[in-house]
C-alpha cells in the first residue's frame, strides 16, 4: 500500500519494543462483540491508475459547465481563475499544514489571513472582517446569532429577496438557538418591506443585493430604520464581484455583512468548498463568530501575526462560546486572496463591468423573445425571467440542446408560486455565441 | 474587604460595595486582555454573572459576591485592562452595587478566612 | 557532532547559534524574506490579469455605482507568485515533517486526491444545474456514503456537514428533533466528559442544551457510576469521544450506550479518532446513534492551514428520518436529491444546514483515498496508527511521563508535565523547543483532564526512521531540560522564522487589518 510507510519487519521490530506480540494486543480494550477478524465488505486497494479510471468515469458521467452555454448562478458562479491561484494554494506548505496554532512556524499562513481580512473588510466598505467562515450561507446564520448577542433580542426579520437556501438555513440555526425567525413575502424588488416589519423585539433585518433575483438595491434607508429602532442591519451578497460596481453595503450602513466569497478564487465544485465572507463594525468584534488574525510583535520585536481574541471561541469557551465553530476555509481563503491580489482594483472593476455587460447582453436577447419577461429591474451579472410554462421544464428540454439555462426558482423555493421563473447569470466566461445559442433554442422552446 | 471562594472581593462604604478579583485571581489567569464591565443600572443577585474577565487563553465569569444594582462600572478597563494584573485590589475594580441585603457581607471570608482558604488550594 | 545516516557531519563542530548576534541588514534570514504585507507593494494601479475592456456602459444602475475607491492592491503575475511562495516557506506543513498533533491526525495527503477533484466533471459543475446532468457527482456521493455506512456498521449518513463542529450541530439536531417527534421534548441535558472537545459542550449549549460532566476514571475513561448516577428522563443525549481524548479506548462502550438507551436518551459519539480503529471497529457494533466523520482527518482531505474540511454525520435507523436535506435518493431514473424538508423523502428532515449540497471537493479526494486503500488498506491504517503511537509511547516512557502508563494506547499518546517538575520548564516551553529541532509541536494543554497535558499523534503516514528521528529529538531535549539547559527552552524557538509572538500584545490592542493610514509600530509593554 503505497501511503503506508511500514514494513512488515518494521511492524515485527516495533511490537517487539512495545512489548507485544501481535497487534491484537494493542486493540484489547475493544469489546469481544465488536471485535472483527476480516476486512469490512468492500473493494480491497487500489493503484493509482486503477482510481483514476473509476473516477475519470464517474466525472465523464457529469456535464460541466466549461462544455458548453451555461447560465446558472443563485449563489454559485462560474468565474476564469488565474492559474496561479491553483498552482500556489497546491504548495505543500500552505495544502499541508494546520490551523496555525503555533504562530513561529506559521506566518505564511497567518499573513495571509492578515491580509485577506484587509481585503474583505476593504471590498465590504467594512472596519473588519474575520478569517472566513464555510460559506455564505452559514455566515449569514452565524451573523443573525451576533445580532441576538449584540442586540440582546430575539427575532430576525428577513426580506423576500434573500435566497431561500439561505433562510432556510438560517432558519434550522435560528430554531435551534431559539431565536424567532419573520421572513417576509418572496418578492422581486421589494428589500425596502423589512422596514415595516422592524419592532421592539427585532435584533437585526437581513436583506440581500443583490438578492436571490438579482435586484440590486440600495440599502441606506433600511440600516437608518434599522438602528434608529435599535436593531442591525445584515447585508447578504451571494456575488462579490458585484462589488467591483456596486457601492459596498458598508458604505449603505450596514452593520454586519456576509458574503459566499466563492465567485473569486473558487471554482463551482458543485457547491463546495466555498468561503464565508464576515465583515462587520469594529464595535461588535467581541461578538464575532470564527478566526480572527491580529498583528502583534515577536520577541525581537518583529512585526508577526497570530490567531486573537480567541476567548470567543469554542476550544477555550466552551459551553459559553460564540459559536461552535473551529474551522475557517483557510484553503478558500487563498484562493480568494491570491486572486484579489491578482486582480487589484483594476482588475476587479473591469471583471465587474465585464460581468455587467455579458449580463445586458443577455438581457437584450431574452427579452426580444416573445412571451419571456425580464422580471429584474436593476441587476448586476443574473437577472429573473417570466417564461411560458413551468421552467424547470424548460431547463431540462434545453439541457437536451446543450444548453444548462440556469436555475428555475422552483427549485429553491417550491411553495413560492413562482414556477414559472427562471434565474439566468451571465459571466466573463459566456461568450456571445453562448448567448445567441441560448435565445435561439429558447425562443423555438417558447414557440412550441 | 471580605472575600468569597470564587476569588472575588469586597469593600463597603456605607451602602455601597466595590467589587473585584483578588491578587490569587489575577495571578492565576495571567495576562488580563479585556474585561467586560456590566452597565450601570443592572440589578444582580448574590452570584449571578456580574463581569468577565479574559486573558489570552482563558476567559472566567466573575460573580457578584453581594445582590444589589450597578451604580458605577470600571469603564477605564476598556482601555487598560492590565490593570486588573498591576492593581488587581485596588484601582482594577470592576463594579459598585449598592447593597441590597448588607447582611449578605457579612456572611463572606475575612482577610485571614480567605488565605487559609487559599492554602489549602 | 551531528551526522547524518551515512556517519558524515552535517555541522561544524563550533555551530553559532546565537541568532540575535548577527542581525540581517535587511530583516531576511536567508532563504526567508522578510516579506511585506501586499498592500505595501505599491500595486494600487497594477494588476496581473489581462482582460477585455468593457464597452457598454453602466448607466442603468446610477446611484447604486460605487464612486469611491475600494483600496485593494494588484500585482503582476511575478510578484503575486513570489509574495505567495515567500509567505509559504514560513510554514511548517506536513510534507516537511512529522507533525505531531493530536486530536487533529495530520496524516500525508495523496496527490492523486488533488488531480482526482480537478476532474472538470467534478470541479466545474454548478449545483443547481440540471440533476440529470451531474448523475456522476450524485453517484460518488452515493458510493461515498456507502463506504461511510459499511465502515461505520451504520444503516444512513448525512453527508452535507461542511466541518466536524458542524457534523456536531448536524447529530445534536437529529437528536433535538427526533426527542420532540417522540414527545420527549422536556430532556434538556447532555452529559459530556471533562476530557471532551471544546466543540462538544459549546454545541450542545448552541442547541439549547445544558452540559453537565462525567467525571473520568483514574485510568482515563468514562467513570461508569457517575454516569449511571446523572441519566435518568431529563438526558437527551451523551457525546463521548471514542477512541476518547485520552487516546484511550472505552472499554465499557458498550455498557455505556446500553444505559444511555435504557435511560431513552442518545448516544453522541464524536468521532474525531475514527482513524485508530477504521476497518477494524465498527462504531455500529458499539451501539452508537450518531457520529461524524472528519473527512480531513481519516480520510486525508488536505487541512489547508484551517479548512476546508467536511464532517458527514453517520445515523442510526432512530435518527436517519430526521437528518437535513439536501437528501440522495436512487429512484428508477438514477440518483436525485430531495431538497427541501417536507417534501417526500424529507417529510421529518429538521432543516439545511448550508446552501448546497456538502464539501463535494472533499468528498471526491476522500472517495479517491478509499478506493486506493480498499478495505484491507484501512484496517491496516488503523493498526499502522495505533502501532506508531505505542511505539513513540514505548520509547519516551522512561524520560517523560505517560498520562496512562497502563495498557496500550490508541492512535494517540498522552504524556502529562510530572516529568518537567523542577525543571523550570513548562509544557509550552518545551513545546516551542521542538520548532528549533524541526518539528512542529504536539497538542498541548488538551485534554484538560490532564496537568500540562502532551498529546502525540504520529498517524499511520511515518516511517519508522521518521519516527526514531523524532523520538531522538524529543530524548535529547527532555535530557536538556533534566540538565538545566532551561535558556534553551525559555526563549525558544530561536531558529523558526520568527521568535515567540506576544499574544497579550495582539488581544489588548486588535489590530486585525492593515490601514492606509500609517499607524505606529506596535510594541511590547
Amino acid at each position: 500500500m503505497r501511503y503506508l510507510p511500514l514494513t512488515p519487519e518494521d511492524r515485527a521490530q516495533m511490537l517487539g519494543v512495545i512489548g507485544v506480540d501481535s497487534i491484537d494486543a494493542l486493540f484489547v480494550d475493544v469489546p469481544a462483540s465488536a471485535q472483527r477478524s476480516g476486512t469490512v465488505d468492500l473493494p480491497l486497494h487500489a493503484g493509482e491508475l486503477e482510481v483514476e479510471r473509476e473516477m475519470a468515469a464517474l466525472a465523464k458521467r457529469n456535464r460541466s459547465a466549461g462544455e458548453g452555454p451555461f447560465f446558472c448562478g443563485a449563489g454559485a458562479y462560474r468565474h476564469h481563475v488565474p492559474a496561479t491561484v491553483d498552482h500556489i494554494i497546491q504548495r505543500s506548505e500552505f495544502l499541508t499544514s494546520y490551523t496555525p496554532y503555533q504562530p513561529e512556524i506559521a506566518q505564511g499562513t497567518l499573513q495571509v489571513l492578515f491580509e485577506f481580512q484587509t481585503q474583505v473588510a476593504a471590498l465590504t466598505g467594512m472596519e473588519v472582517a474575520n478569517a472566513s467562515l464555510y460559506d455564505g450561507s452559514t455566515a449569514a446564520a452565524e451573523a443573525v446569532m451576533m445580532a441576538t448577542r449584540v442586540t440582546r433580542r430575539n427575532k430576525a426579520v428577513m426580506s423576500g429577496g434573500v435566497h431561500p437556501h439561505y433562510v432556510e438555513t438560517i432558519d434550522t440555526l435560528a430554531h435551534a438557538a431559539g431565536v424567532a425567525t419573520e421572513r417576509l413575502a418572496v418578492a422581486i424588488d421589494a428589500e425596502d418591506a423589512v422596514i415595516a416589519a422592524i419592532d421592539a423585539d427585532t435584533a437585526c433585518v437581513v436583506v440581500q443585493t443583490p438578492n436571490v433575483f438579482g435586484t440590486a438595491t440600495d440599502v441606506t434607508k433600511i440600516a437608518a430604520a434599522a438602528q434608529a429602532a435599535g436593531a442591525l442591519l445584515i447585508v447578504v451578497t451571494t456575488e462579490v464581484v458585484s462589488l467591483g460596481l456596486l457601492k459596498s453595503p458598508g458604505e449603505m450602513g450596514a452593520d454586519i455583512v456576509v458574503a459566499e466569497g466563492q465567485s473569486i478564487g473558487n471554482g463551482l465544485n458543485f457547491g463546495g468548498p466555498y468561503v464565508g465572507l464576515f465583515a462587520c463594525k469594529e464595535k461588535y468584534i467581541r461578538q464575532a463568530p470564527g478566526r480572527l488574525c491580529g498583528e502583534t510583535v515577536d520577541a525581537d520585536g518583529r512585526r508577526g501575526f497570530v490567531l486573537t481574541l480567541s476567548t470567543r471561541e469554542q476550544h477555550i469557551r466552551r459551553d459559553k462560546a460564540t459559536s461552535n465553530i473551529c474551522t475557517n476555509s483557510g484553503l478558500c481563503a487563498l484562493a480568494f486572496s491570491i486572486h484579489m491580489s491578482l486582480l487589484g482594483e483594476v482588475g476587479l472593476r473591469q471583471l465587474a463591468a465585464i460581468n455587467h455587460e455579458k449580463a445586458r447582453a443577455l438581457r437584450d436577447a431574452l427579452a426580444a423573445i416573445p412571451g419571456v419577461e425580464i422580471l429584474t429591474p436593476r441587476f448586476f451579472n443574473e437577472f429573473a425571467i417570466r417564461v411560458p410554462g413551468n421552467a424547470a421544464d424548460m431547463v431540462e428540454t434545453l439541457a437536451g440542446h446543450g444548453i444548462i439555462a440556469g436555475v428555475p426558482f422552483s427549485r429553491l423555493d417550491a411553495h413560492a408560486g413562482l414556477d414559472d421563473v427562471l434565474l439566468v447569470a451571465a459571466t466573463e466566461t459566456t461568450l456571445d455565441i453562448d448567448i445567441t445559442f441560448f435565445s435561439k433554442v429558447l425562443a423555438k422552446v417558447v414557440a412550441q | 474587604m471580605r472575600f468569597t471562594k470564587d476569588h472575588e472581593w469586597v469593600a463597603v462604604e456605607g451602602d455601597v460595595a466595590t467589587v473585584g478579583i483578588t491578587a490569587y485571581a489575577a495571578e492565576q489567569l495571567g495576562d488580563v486582555v479585556f474585561v467586560e464591565v456590566p452597565e450601570v443600572g443592572k440589578t444582580v443577585k448574590q452570584g449571578d454573572g456580574l463581569a468577565v474577565v479574559e486573558s489570552v487563553k482563558a476567559a472566567s465569569d466573575v460573580y457578584a459576591p453581594v445582590s444589589g444594582e450597578v451604580v458605577e462600572a470600571n469603564t477605564a478597563l476598556g482601555d487598560a485592562p492590565e490593570t486588573v494584573n498591576s492593581v488587581p485590589e485596588a484601582g482594577g475594580w470592576f463594579a459598585k452595587l449598592k447593597l441590597s441585603n448588607p447582611s449578605e457581607v457579612e456572611a463572606l471570608m475575612d482577610r485571614d478566612a480567605y488565605e487559609a482558604f487559599l492554602s489549602t488550594l | 557532532m551531528s551526522m547524518n545516516s551515512v556517519g558524515r557531519p552535517t555541522r561544524p563542530e563550533t555551530a553559532n547559534d546565537a541568532a540575535g548576534a548577527h542581525e540581517t541588514l535587511t530583516g531576511a534570514r536567508g532563504l526567508l524574506q522578510d516579506e511585506a504585507l501586499i498592500f505595501e507593494l505599491g500595486g494600487w494601479d497594477k494588476t496581473g490579469v489581462d482582460l477585455p475592456d468593457a464597452s457598454a456602459s453602466a448607466d442603468d444602475l446610477d446611484s447604486l455605482l460605487r464612486t469611491a475607491p475600494i483600496g485593494l492592491p494588484g500585482l503582476s503575475e511575478p510578484e503575486t507568485v513570489r509574495h505567495y511562495v515567500r509567505l509559504s516557506q514560513k510554514n511548517h506543513a506536513i510534507d516537511l515533517a512529522l507533525y505531531p498533533l493530536g486530536s487533529c491526525t495530520m496524516k500525508h495527503n495523496p496527490r492523486l486526491n488533488e488531480k482526482m477533484a480537478r476532474l472538470p466533471g467534478f470541479s466545474d459543475i454548478h449545483p443547481l444545474q440540471p440533476q440529470s446532468t451531474v448523475q456522476g457527482a450524485l453517484q460518488l456521493m452515493d458510493r461515498l456514503a456507502h463506504w461511510l455506512k459499511t465502515l461505520t456498521g451504520m444503516p444512513a449518513v448525512a453527508l452535507t456537514p461542511k466541518a466536524g463542529a458542524h457534523g456536531e450541530m448536524c447529530g445534536m439536531l437529529a437528536i433535538r428533533a427526533a426527542h420532540e417527534a417522540n414527545g420527549q421534548g422536556h430532556r434538556k441535558t447532555v452529559l459530556a466528559p471533562t476530557s471532551a472537545h471544546g466543540t462538544n459542550p459549546a454545541t450542545a449549549a448552541f442547541v439549547g442544551y445544558t452540559v453537565v460532566e462525567i467525571a473520568q476514571t483514574e485510568d482515563g475513561r468514562v467513570d461508569m457510576a457517575d454516569l449511571e448516577s446523572k441519566l435518568g428522563d431529563h438526558v437527551a443525549a451523551i457525546m463521548v469521544t471514542n477512541p476518547n481524548t485520552c487516546g484511550l479506548f472505552e472499554r465499557d462502550i458498550v455498557e455505556i450506550a446500553r444505559l444511555t438507551h435504557a435511560a431513552g436518551a442518545y448516544f453522541y459519539c464524536d468521532g474525531a479518532n475514527f482513524n485508530a480503529i477504521v476497518g477494524r471497529v465498527r462504531p455500529g457494533d458499539l451501539g452508537v446513534d450518531a457520529m461524524h466523520i472528519n473527512l480531513h482527518k481519516t480520510f486525508s482531505t488536505p487541512h489547508g492551514g484551517g479548512g476546508p474540511g467536511a464532517g458527514p454525520v453517520v445515523l442510526s435507523e432512530a435518527l436517519a428520518p430526521f437528518a437535513p436535506t439536501p437528501w440522495l435518493v436512487h429512484g428508477d431514473d438514477g440518483f436525485s436529491l430531495v431538497e427541501h424538508a417536507g417534501e417526500e423523502g424529507a417529510e421529518t428532515a429538521f432543516g439545511r444546514l448550508s446552501a448546497f449540497h456538502g464539501q463535494m471537493g472533499m468528498y471526491v479526494r476522500a472517495y479517491a483515498y478509499m478506493l486506493s486503500h480498499g478495505a484491507d488498506g484501512l484496517r491496516q491504517v488503523a493498526e499502522d496508527a495505533v502501532l506508531n503511537a505505542n511505539y513513540l509511547k514505548a520509547r519516551l516512557s522512561d524520560v517523560m511521563s505517560p498520562a496512562f502508563p497502563e495498557g496500550p494506547c490508541m492512535h494517540e499518546a498522552l504524556f502529562d508535565d510530572s516529568w518537567l517538575e523542577g525543571t523550570g520548564v513548562t509544557t509550552l516551553d518545551f513545546a516551542k523547543a521542538m520548532i528549533d529541532e524541526g518539528f512542529h509541536p504536539m497538542t498541548m494543554y488538551f485534554p484538560l483532564v490532564v496537568h500540562g497535558a502532551m498529546l502525540i499523534e504520529p498517524t499511520e503516514t511515518e516511517s519508522r526512521q521518521e519516527l526514531d528521528r523524532f523520538v531522538e529529538a524529543l530524548r535529547a531535549l527532555a535530557g536538556a531540560a533534566k540538565a538545566g539547559d532551561v535558556e534553551r527552552f525559555k526563549g525558544a524557538p530561536f531558529h523558526a522564522p520568527m521568535r515567540r509572538l506576544d499574544e497579550t500584545l495582539a488581544a489588548r490592542k486588535p489590530r486585525l487589518r492593515w490601514k492606509p493610514v500609517a499607524e505606529a509600530p506596535l510594541a511590547a509593554e
